[in-house]
Protein backbone atom coordinates (compact mmCIF):
# COMPACT_ATOMS: atom_id res chain seq x y z
CA UNK A 1 0.00 0.00 0.00
CA UNK A 2 2.80 2.44 0.99
CA UNK A 3 5.11 1.44 -1.78
CA UNK A 4 8.42 0.13 0.17
CA UNK A 5 10.80 -2.48 -1.75
CA UNK A 6 10.17 -5.69 -0.46
CA UNK A 7 13.79 -6.24 1.09
CA UNK A 8 12.51 -2.87 2.70
CA UNK A 9 9.36 -4.80 4.60
CA UNK A 10 11.01 -8.05 5.43
CA UNK A 11 14.78 -7.28 6.93
CA UNK A 12 13.81 -5.32 10.70
CA UNK A 13 15.78 -6.67 13.02
CA UNK A 14 13.64 -8.13 16.16
CA UNK A 15 11.57 -5.31 18.07
CA UNK A 16 13.57 -4.05 21.50
CA UNK A 17 10.70 -3.84 23.98
CA UNK A 18 10.70 -0.36 25.44
CA UNK A 19 9.98 0.38 29.12
CA UNK A 20 6.55 1.18 29.75
CA UNK A 21 7.25 4.55 31.25
CA UNK A 22 8.72 5.32 27.86
CA UNK A 23 5.40 4.18 25.86
CA UNK A 24 3.43 6.22 28.20
CA UNK A 25 5.28 9.05 27.63
CA UNK A 26 5.08 8.95 24.09
CA UNK A 27 1.15 8.23 24.12
CA UNK A 28 0.66 11.26 26.14
CA UNK A 29 2.75 13.23 24.13
CA UNK A 30 0.71 12.06 21.16
CA UNK A 31 -1.86 14.13 22.15
CA UNK A 32 0.30 17.53 21.62
CA UNK A 33 1.37 16.33 18.71
CA UNK A 34 0.02 19.60 16.91
CA UNK A 35 1.49 21.85 19.16
CA UNK A 36 3.80 23.74 17.03
CA UNK A 37 1.93 22.86 13.99
CA UNK A 38 3.32 25.12 10.84
CA UNK A 39 3.05 25.44 7.57
CA UNK A 40 6.81 24.90 6.80
CA UNK A 41 7.31 21.03 8.48
CA UNK A 42 3.67 20.64 9.48
CA UNK A 43 3.19 17.78 11.82
CA UNK A 44 7.37 17.20 12.06
CA UNK A 45 8.55 18.90 14.73
CA UNK A 46 5.31 17.05 16.84
CA UNK A 47 6.63 13.71 15.13
CA UNK A 48 10.35 14.70 17.05
CA UNK A 49 8.42 15.46 19.77
CA UNK A 50 6.75 12.77 20.79
CA UNK A 51 9.05 10.11 19.48
CA UNK A 52 12.02 12.32 22.02
CA UNK A 53 11.63 9.61 25.37
CA UNK A 54 12.28 6.67 23.13
CA UNK A 55 15.02 8.18 21.39
CA UNK A 56 16.75 8.87 24.92
CA UNK A 57 17.51 4.90 24.75
CA UNK A 58 19.51 5.40 22.16
CA UNK A 59 23.77 4.75 22.96
CA UNK A 60 25.00 7.91 24.53
CA UNK A 61 21.68 8.77 25.63
CA UNK A 62 20.55 12.50 25.96
CA UNK A 63 24.25 13.37 25.18
CA UNK A 64 25.14 10.74 22.23
CA UNK A 65 25.78 12.07 18.62
CA UNK A 66 22.99 9.58 17.62
CA UNK A 67 20.13 10.84 19.74
CA UNK A 68 21.20 14.42 18.79
CA UNK A 69 21.27 13.18 14.63
CA UNK A 70 17.87 11.04 15.26
CA UNK A 71 16.30 13.98 16.84
CA UNK A 72 17.08 16.50 14.16
CA UNK A 73 15.72 13.90 11.10
CA UNK A 74 12.59 12.78 13.15
CA UNK A 75 12.17 16.54 13.30
CA UNK A 76 11.57 17.33 9.57
CA UNK A 77 8.53 17.85 7.35
CA UNK A 78 5.89 15.33 7.92
CA UNK A 79 2.17 15.42 7.21
CA UNK A 80 0.32 12.78 9.14
CA UNK A 81 -3.39 12.51 10.48
CA UNK A 82 -2.74 13.13 14.59
CA UNK A 83 -4.72 10.21 15.45
CA UNK A 84 -2.95 7.64 13.22
CA UNK A 85 0.59 9.48 14.32
CA UNK A 86 1.38 7.31 16.99
CA UNK A 87 1.79 4.51 13.76
CA UNK A 88 4.61 6.88 12.67
CA UNK A 89 5.92 7.29 15.77
CA UNK A 90 6.11 4.23 16.97
CA UNK A 91 7.62 2.90 13.44
CA UNK A 92 10.41 5.32 13.56
CA UNK A 93 11.11 5.15 17.19
CA UNK A 94 11.49 1.44 16.43
CA UNK A 95 13.46 1.87 13.42
CA UNK A 96 16.12 4.22 15.25
CA UNK A 97 16.83 1.93 17.73
CA UNK A 98 16.92 -1.29 15.63
CA UNK A 99 19.66 1.06 13.78
CA UNK A 100 17.90 1.08 10.49
CA UNK A 101 20.33 3.67 8.35
CA UNK A 102 18.93 7.03 8.05
CA UNK A 103 18.56 6.75 3.73
CA UNK A 104 16.26 3.86 4.69
CA UNK A 105 14.56 5.50 7.72
CA UNK A 106 14.05 8.91 5.31
CA UNK A 107 12.83 7.22 2.70
CA UNK A 108 10.27 5.40 4.62
CA UNK A 109 9.07 8.60 6.53
CA UNK A 110 7.97 10.00 3.44
CA UNK A 111 6.04 7.12 1.92
CA UNK A 112 4.37 6.70 5.13
CA UNK A 113 2.92 10.10 5.54
CA UNK A 114 0.98 10.53 2.47
CA UNK A 115 -1.63 7.34 3.21
CA UNK A 116 -1.45 7.93 7.17
CA UNK A 117 -3.57 11.58 6.48
CA UNK A 118 -5.89 10.21 3.80
CA UNK A 119 -7.02 7.34 5.83
CA UNK A 120 -6.79 9.09 9.12
CA UNK A 121 -8.87 12.22 7.26
CA UNK A 122 -11.53 9.71 6.02
CA UNK A 123 -11.64 7.27 8.95
CA UNK A 124 -12.14 10.08 11.95
CA UNK A 125 -12.94 14.03 10.04
CA UNK A 126 -14.91 12.25 7.15
CA UNK A 127 -16.65 9.67 9.51
CA UNK A 128 -16.53 9.59 12.88
CA UNK A 129 -16.83 12.84 14.29
CA UNK A 130 -20.12 13.48 12.07
CA UNK A 131 -21.25 10.31 13.51
CA UNK A 132 -20.72 11.34 17.00
CA UNK A 133 -22.14 14.95 16.39
CA UNK A 134 -25.36 13.34 15.10
CA UNK A 135 -25.61 11.01 17.83
CA UNK A 136 -25.24 13.91 20.22
CA UNK A 137 -28.11 16.23 18.35
CA UNK A 138 -30.06 12.81 18.01
CA UNK A 139 -29.99 12.84 22.13
CA UNK A 140 -30.86 16.42 22.43
CA UNK A 141 -33.55 15.90 20.07
CA UNK A 142 -34.93 12.98 22.04
CA UNK A 143 -35.21 15.34 25.16
CA UNK A 144 -31.65 14.72 26.83
CA UNK A 145 -30.35 17.16 29.40
CA UNK A 146 -27.20 18.78 28.91
CA UNK A 147 -25.27 16.42 30.89
CA UNK A 148 -26.57 13.80 28.46
CA UNK A 149 -26.07 15.18 25.22
CA UNK A 150 -22.26 16.15 26.11
CA UNK A 151 -21.75 13.22 27.91
CA UNK A 152 -22.91 10.84 25.15
CA UNK A 153 -20.57 12.80 22.79
CA UNK A 154 -17.27 12.90 24.69
CA UNK A 155 -17.55 9.48 25.72
CA UNK A 156 -18.74 8.25 22.16
CA UNK A 157 -16.10 10.36 20.20
CA UNK A 158 -13.12 9.56 22.86
CA UNK A 159 -13.67 5.99 23.44
CA UNK A 160 -12.71 5.78 19.45
CA UNK A 161 -10.10 8.40 19.59
CA UNK A 162 -8.19 7.24 22.67
CA UNK A 163 -8.27 3.51 20.97
CA UNK A 164 -7.54 4.55 17.99
CA UNK A 165 -4.02 6.53 19.17
CA UNK A 166 -3.36 3.59 21.07
CA UNK A 167 -3.57 0.94 18.56
CA UNK A 168 -1.59 3.39 16.58
CA UNK A 169 1.42 3.21 18.78
CA UNK A 170 1.78 -0.27 19.76
CA UNK A 171 1.39 -1.44 15.92
CA UNK A 172 3.93 1.02 15.40
CA UNK A 173 6.38 -0.14 17.89
CA UNK A 174 5.71 -3.54 17.26
CA UNK A 175 5.87 -3.83 13.24
CA UNK A 176 8.54 -1.04 12.50
CA UNK A 177 9.05 -0.48 9.42
CA UNK A 178 6.30 -3.86 8.34
CA UNK A 179 3.97 -1.27 9.44
CA UNK A 180 2.51 -0.53 5.95
CA UNK A 181 0.44 -3.47 5.87
CA UNK A 182 -1.33 -2.66 9.02
CA UNK A 183 -2.70 0.20 6.74
CA UNK A 184 -4.74 -2.55 5.44
CA UNK A 185 -7.12 -2.73 8.90
CA UNK A 186 -10.81 -3.41 7.79
CA UNK A 187 -11.43 -0.55 10.44
CA UNK A 188 -9.33 1.87 8.72
CA UNK A 189 -10.60 0.40 4.84
CA UNK A 190 -14.16 -0.27 5.26
CA UNK A 191 -14.95 2.08 8.49
CA UNK A 192 -15.55 4.75 6.96
CA UNK A 193 -18.40 3.42 4.34
CA UNK A 194 -20.13 0.98 7.89
CA UNK A 195 -19.81 4.45 9.97
CA UNK A 196 -21.06 6.64 6.64
CA UNK A 197 -24.00 4.75 6.44
CA UNK A 198 -24.93 4.73 10.03
CA UNK A 199 -24.72 8.26 10.30
CA UNK A 200 -26.90 8.71 7.07
CA UNK A 201 -29.71 6.58 9.08
CA UNK A 202 -28.78 8.59 13.08
CA UNK A 203 -29.19 11.71 10.73
CA UNK A 204 -31.97 11.35 9.30
CA UNK A 205 -33.43 10.55 12.88
CA UNK A 206 -31.86 13.56 15.08
CA UNK A 207 -32.06 16.36 12.64
CA UNK A 208 -35.64 16.47 12.60
CA UNK A 209 -36.00 15.68 16.25
CA UNK A 210 -33.77 18.36 17.27
CA UNK A 211 -35.69 21.33 14.68
CA UNK A 212 -38.43 19.62 16.51
CA UNK A 213 -37.10 20.84 19.78
CA UNK A 214 -35.29 23.83 18.88
CA UNK A 215 -39.14 25.22 17.03
CA UNK A 216 -40.69 24.41 20.90
CA UNK A 217 -44.39 24.27 20.97
CA UNK A 218 -45.21 26.72 18.23
CA UNK A 219 -45.62 23.83 15.67
CA UNK A 220 -47.22 26.16 13.36
CA UNK A 221 -44.53 26.93 11.08
CA UNK A 222 -42.98 23.58 10.82
CA UNK A 223 -44.88 22.77 7.41
CA UNK A 224 -43.03 25.84 6.08
CA UNK A 225 -39.99 24.61 7.66
CA UNK A 226 -39.51 21.51 6.24
CA UNK A 227 -40.20 22.32 2.90
CA UNK A 228 -37.88 25.56 2.95
CA UNK A 229 -35.19 23.43 4.40
CA UNK A 230 -35.53 21.10 1.61
CA UNK A 231 -34.90 23.19 -1.36
CA UNK A 232 -32.09 24.75 0.65
CA UNK A 233 -30.53 21.27 0.99
CA UNK A 234 -31.30 20.47 -2.62
CA UNK A 235 -29.46 23.83 -3.43
CA UNK A 236 -26.65 23.51 -1.49
CA UNK A 237 -26.16 19.79 -2.74
CA UNK A 238 -26.09 21.22 -6.21
CA UNK A 239 -23.49 23.80 -5.44
CA UNK A 240 -21.21 20.89 -3.06
CA UNK A 241 -17.76 22.63 -3.51
CA UNK A 242 -18.12 25.69 -4.90
CA UNK A 243 -20.03 27.17 -2.01
CA UNK A 244 -19.28 26.96 2.00
CA UNK A 245 -22.68 26.34 4.14
CA UNK A 246 -21.42 27.88 6.92
CA UNK A 247 -20.00 31.15 5.06
CA UNK A 248 -23.35 31.46 3.84
CA UNK A 249 -25.45 30.87 6.70
CA UNK A 250 -23.42 33.94 7.97
CA UNK A 251 -24.63 36.08 5.21
CA UNK A 252 -28.17 35.49 5.71
CA UNK A 253 -28.10 35.52 9.25
CA UNK A 254 -26.77 38.56 9.38
CA UNK A 255 -29.24 40.57 6.43
CA UNK A 256 -32.38 38.90 8.76
CA UNK A 257 -30.47 40.45 12.13
CA UNK A 258 -29.96 43.93 10.26
CA UNK A 259 -33.56 43.21 8.47
CA UNK A 260 -35.30 42.71 12.42
CA UNK A 261 -33.15 45.72 13.89
CA UNK A 262 -34.04 47.85 11.33
CA UNK A 263 -37.99 47.08 11.03
CA UNK B 1 -19.58 42.35 31.07
CA UNK B 2 -16.76 43.61 33.37
CA UNK B 3 -13.44 42.95 32.62
CA UNK B 4 -13.17 40.70 35.92
CA UNK B 5 -16.52 38.73 34.62
CA UNK B 6 -15.36 37.95 31.19
CA UNK B 7 -12.07 36.57 32.41
CA UNK B 8 -13.03 32.81 33.12
CA UNK B 9 -15.06 33.03 30.38
CA UNK B 10 -12.19 33.82 28.09
CA UNK B 11 -9.73 30.67 30.25
CA UNK B 12 -12.87 28.39 28.92
CA UNK B 13 -12.47 30.22 25.12
CA UNK B 14 -8.52 30.00 25.89
CA UNK B 15 -8.74 25.84 27.13
CA UNK B 16 -11.57 24.91 24.33
CA UNK B 17 -9.60 27.01 21.16
CA UNK B 18 -6.31 24.72 22.52
CA UNK B 19 -8.28 21.72 22.12
CA UNK B 20 -9.16 22.46 18.33
CA UNK B 21 -5.33 21.82 17.05
CA UNK B 22 -2.59 21.67 19.91
CA UNK B 23 -3.69 19.86 22.64
CA UNK B 24 -5.51 16.97 23.51
CA UNK B 25 -7.68 16.99 20.14
CA UNK B 26 -10.26 15.35 22.39
CA UNK B 27 -13.11 17.19 20.63
CA UNK B 28 -14.26 19.48 24.14
CA UNK B 29 -13.67 22.28 21.51
CA UNK B 30 -17.06 21.03 19.81
CA UNK B 31 -19.71 23.58 19.63
CA UNK B 32 -22.18 21.05 21.26
CA UNK B 33 -19.45 20.85 24.12
CA UNK B 34 -17.73 23.89 24.49
CA UNK B 35 -21.35 26.25 24.27
CA UNK B 36 -22.93 24.21 26.75
CA UNK B 37 -19.91 24.84 29.11
CA UNK B 38 -19.80 28.25 29.26
CA UNK B 39 -23.88 27.92 29.36
CA UNK B 40 -23.43 26.18 32.61
CA UNK B 41 -20.77 28.48 34.26
CA UNK B 42 -23.07 31.53 33.47
CA UNK B 43 -25.59 29.15 35.08
CA UNK B 44 -28.17 28.39 32.04
CA UNK B 45 -26.85 25.33 30.87
CA UNK B 46 -30.11 24.32 28.65
CA UNK B 47 -29.32 27.96 27.04
CA UNK B 48 -25.64 26.88 26.08
CA UNK B 49 -26.96 23.46 25.08
CA UNK B 50 -29.81 25.01 22.85
CA UNK B 51 -27.08 27.01 20.79
CA UNK B 52 -24.21 24.58 20.54
CA UNK B 53 -26.95 22.48 19.06
CA UNK B 54 -27.17 24.57 15.92
CA UNK B 55 -23.67 26.19 15.80
CA UNK B 56 -22.62 21.89 15.98
CA UNK B 57 -25.47 21.33 13.03
CA UNK B 58 -23.65 24.39 11.04
CA UNK B 59 -20.01 23.11 12.08
CA UNK B 60 -20.82 19.98 10.38
CA UNK B 61 -20.04 21.92 7.07
CA UNK B 62 -16.36 22.23 7.92
CA UNK B 63 -14.06 19.48 8.44
CA UNK B 64 -10.45 20.10 10.40
CA UNK B 65 -8.64 18.46 7.20
CA UNK B 66 -4.89 18.71 7.79
CA UNK B 67 -3.36 22.43 6.42
CA UNK B 68 -7.26 23.76 4.82
CA UNK B 69 -8.53 27.06 6.44
CA UNK B 70 -11.45 26.52 9.31
CA UNK B 71 -13.44 28.24 11.90
CA UNK B 72 -12.03 27.93 15.10
CA UNK B 73 -15.34 26.21 16.46
CA UNK B 74 -13.95 26.00 20.09
CA UNK B 75 -13.49 29.77 21.68
CA UNK B 76 -16.77 30.50 19.01
CA UNK B 77 -18.82 28.18 21.26
CA UNK B 78 -17.46 29.81 23.99
CA UNK B 79 -18.55 32.68 23.03
CA UNK B 80 -22.21 31.84 21.79
CA UNK B 81 -22.80 29.77 24.77
CA UNK B 82 -21.96 32.81 27.44
CA UNK B 83 -23.76 35.55 25.01
CA UNK B 84 -26.99 33.45 25.06
CA UNK B 85 -26.88 31.89 28.50
CA UNK B 86 -26.95 35.21 29.69
CA UNK B 87 -29.95 36.33 27.79
CA UNK B 88 -33.56 36.58 29.39
CA UNK B 89 -35.57 33.90 27.95
CA UNK B 90 -38.03 34.46 25.75
CA UNK B 91 -36.14 37.79 23.94
CA UNK B 92 -36.95 36.55 20.05
CA UNK B 93 -33.81 38.69 18.75
CA UNK B 94 -31.16 36.42 21.46
CA UNK B 95 -30.77 33.07 19.18
CA UNK B 96 -30.17 34.84 15.67
CA UNK B 97 -27.63 37.68 17.03
CA UNK B 98 -25.80 35.67 19.34
CA UNK B 99 -25.61 32.85 16.58
CA UNK B 100 -24.53 35.64 14.42
CA UNK B 101 -22.00 36.48 16.89
CA UNK B 102 -20.20 33.34 17.42
CA UNK B 103 -20.52 32.65 13.48
CA UNK B 104 -17.95 36.16 13.06
CA UNK B 105 -16.04 34.82 15.96
CA UNK B 106 -15.56 31.67 14.70
CA UNK B 107 -14.42 33.20 10.96
CA UNK B 108 -11.80 35.69 13.42
CA UNK B 109 -10.64 33.03 15.36
CA UNK B 110 -9.85 31.04 11.91
CA UNK B 111 -7.84 33.53 10.80
CA UNK B 112 -6.33 34.05 14.24
CA UNK B 113 -5.28 29.97 13.32
CA UNK B 114 -3.63 31.04 10.54
CA UNK B 115 -1.55 33.75 11.94
CA UNK B 116 -0.53 31.45 14.90
CA UNK B 117 1.06 28.48 12.40
CA UNK B 118 2.97 31.52 10.28
CA UNK B 119 4.48 32.93 13.63
CA UNK B 120 5.54 29.29 15.02
CA UNK B 121 6.65 28.67 10.88
CA UNK B 122 9.32 31.98 11.71
CA UNK B 123 10.13 31.08 14.53
CA UNK B 124 10.98 27.16 13.22
CA UNK B 125 13.20 29.43 10.90
CA UNK B 126 15.18 31.18 13.04
CA UNK B 127 16.10 27.94 15.28
CA UNK B 128 16.39 26.54 12.12
CA UNK B 129 20.47 25.15 12.42
CA UNK B 130 19.70 24.37 16.14
CA UNK B 131 16.41 21.94 15.41
CA UNK B 132 19.13 20.68 12.28
CA UNK B 133 22.01 19.95 15.19
CA UNK B 134 19.58 18.07 17.03
CA UNK B 135 19.18 20.27 19.84
CA UNK B 136 16.61 19.09 22.19
CA UNK B 137 16.26 22.78 23.85
CA UNK B 138 15.47 24.15 20.93
CA UNK B 139 12.89 21.38 19.96
CA UNK B 140 11.49 21.37 23.23
CA UNK B 141 10.85 25.53 23.03
CA UNK B 142 9.34 25.74 20.15
CA UNK B 143 6.72 23.14 20.56
CA UNK B 144 5.88 23.94 24.29
CA UNK B 145 5.94 28.05 22.91
CA UNK B 146 3.37 26.62 20.16
CA UNK B 147 1.07 25.37 22.20
CA UNK B 148 1.14 28.65 24.75
CA UNK B 149 0.53 31.12 21.90
CA UNK B 150 -2.20 28.71 20.89
CA UNK B 151 -4.13 29.07 25.06
CA UNK B 152 -3.45 33.14 24.74
CA UNK B 153 -4.97 32.97 21.00
CA UNK B 154 -7.73 31.31 22.37
CA UNK B 155 -8.16 33.49 25.33
CA UNK B 156 -7.40 36.54 23.29
CA UNK B 157 -10.47 36.42 20.65
CA UNK B 158 -12.65 35.58 23.52
CA UNK B 159 -12.36 38.30 25.65
CA UNK B 160 -12.23 40.71 22.37
CA UNK B 161 -15.24 38.62 20.85
CA UNK B 162 -17.01 39.39 24.47
CA UNK B 163 -15.96 42.89 24.28
CA UNK B 164 -17.50 43.69 21.30
CA UNK B 165 -20.57 41.37 20.71
CA UNK B 166 -21.92 41.34 24.77
CA UNK B 167 -23.12 45.10 24.13
CA UNK B 168 -24.02 44.47 20.47
CA UNK B 169 -26.37 41.38 21.37
CA UNK B 170 -27.62 43.70 24.03
CA UNK B 171 -28.42 46.73 22.14
CA UNK B 172 -29.88 44.06 18.92
CA UNK B 173 -32.14 42.20 21.40
CA UNK B 174 -34.09 45.39 22.85
CA UNK B 175 -34.49 46.56 19.46
CA UNK B 176 -35.64 43.49 17.63
CA UNK B 177 -38.81 43.91 15.49
CA UNK B 178 -39.26 40.31 14.07
CA UNK B 179 -41.88 37.82 15.79
CA UNK B 180 -40.42 35.49 17.96
CA UNK B 181 -41.76 32.17 16.01
CA UNK B 182 -39.84 33.69 13.05
CA UNK B 183 -37.06 34.58 13.91
CA UNK B 184 -36.59 30.94 15.45
CA UNK B 185 -38.03 29.63 12.39
CA UNK B 186 -34.96 31.15 10.28
CA UNK B 187 -32.29 30.03 12.44
CA UNK B 188 -33.98 26.50 12.22
CA UNK B 189 -34.24 26.42 8.54
CA UNK B 190 -30.51 27.71 8.14
CA UNK B 191 -29.16 25.38 10.74
CA UNK B 192 -31.44 22.52 8.77
CA UNK B 193 -30.24 23.40 5.63
CA UNK B 194 -26.40 23.81 6.54
CA UNK B 195 -26.49 20.47 8.54
CA UNK B 196 -28.48 18.88 5.40
CA UNK B 197 -25.91 20.03 3.22
CA UNK B 198 -22.84 18.87 4.74
CA UNK B 199 -24.11 15.38 5.86
CA UNK B 200 -24.31 14.96 1.52
CA UNK B 201 -21.17 16.96 0.81
CA UNK B 202 -19.02 14.35 3.13
CA UNK B 203 -21.11 11.27 2.04
CA UNK B 204 -22.63 11.46 -1.07
CA UNK B 205 -20.01 8.88 -1.90
CA UNK B 206 -20.77 6.02 0.23
CA UNK B 207 -23.45 3.32 -1.01
CA UNK B 208 -26.80 3.49 -0.77
CA UNK B 209 -26.23 6.36 1.77
CA UNK B 210 -30.07 7.85 0.19
CA UNK B 211 -31.60 4.98 1.27
CA UNK B 212 -30.19 5.18 4.90
CA UNK B 213 -31.27 8.75 5.39
CA UNK B 214 -34.26 7.84 4.04
CA UNK B 215 -34.57 5.17 6.69
CA UNK B 216 -33.71 7.39 9.18
CA UNK B 217 -36.67 10.20 7.95
CA UNK B 218 -39.25 7.02 8.44
CA UNK B 219 -37.84 6.20 12.15
CA UNK B 220 -38.31 9.71 12.73
CA UNK B 221 -41.70 10.20 11.29
CA UNK B 222 -42.77 6.86 13.19
CA UNK B 223 -41.87 8.25 16.47
CA UNK B 224 -44.09 11.64 15.69
CA UNK B 225 -46.83 9.44 14.97
CA UNK B 226 -46.39 7.35 18.63
CA UNK B 227 -45.73 10.82 20.61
Amino acid sequence: MVGFADDEMTTVSPARDLPPRVKLAMYFRLFALQGSWNYETLNGTGVGFAMEPALRLLPGGLNGQQYRAALARESRYFNTHPYLAGVAVGALARAELDGVEASRIERFRTALAGPLGSVGDRLVWASWLPFCSLVAIGVFGAGGSALAVVGTFLLLYNAGHFLLRAWGLRIGLSRGLNVASALGNPVLRQGPDYIGRAAALVGGIALPLALQRIVGPGRALVGGIIAAAFVGIVLLALLRERAEGWRIALGVLAVFVLYSVLT
Amino acid sequence: MSFLEALPIALLGALFGLDVVSFPQAMISRPIVAATAAGAFIGNPPGGLLIGVVLEMIALDTLPFGASRYPEWGSAGVVGGALFAAQPSGMPGALPSCLLAALLTASISGWSMVMLRRMIARRLARTRDQLEAGSRDALLSLHLSGMSLDLLRGALVTIVAMAVFAPLVKAIVAVWGSESAASHAVVVVIAAIVAGGALWKVFHSVRHVLWFFAAGLLVWSALLMTR
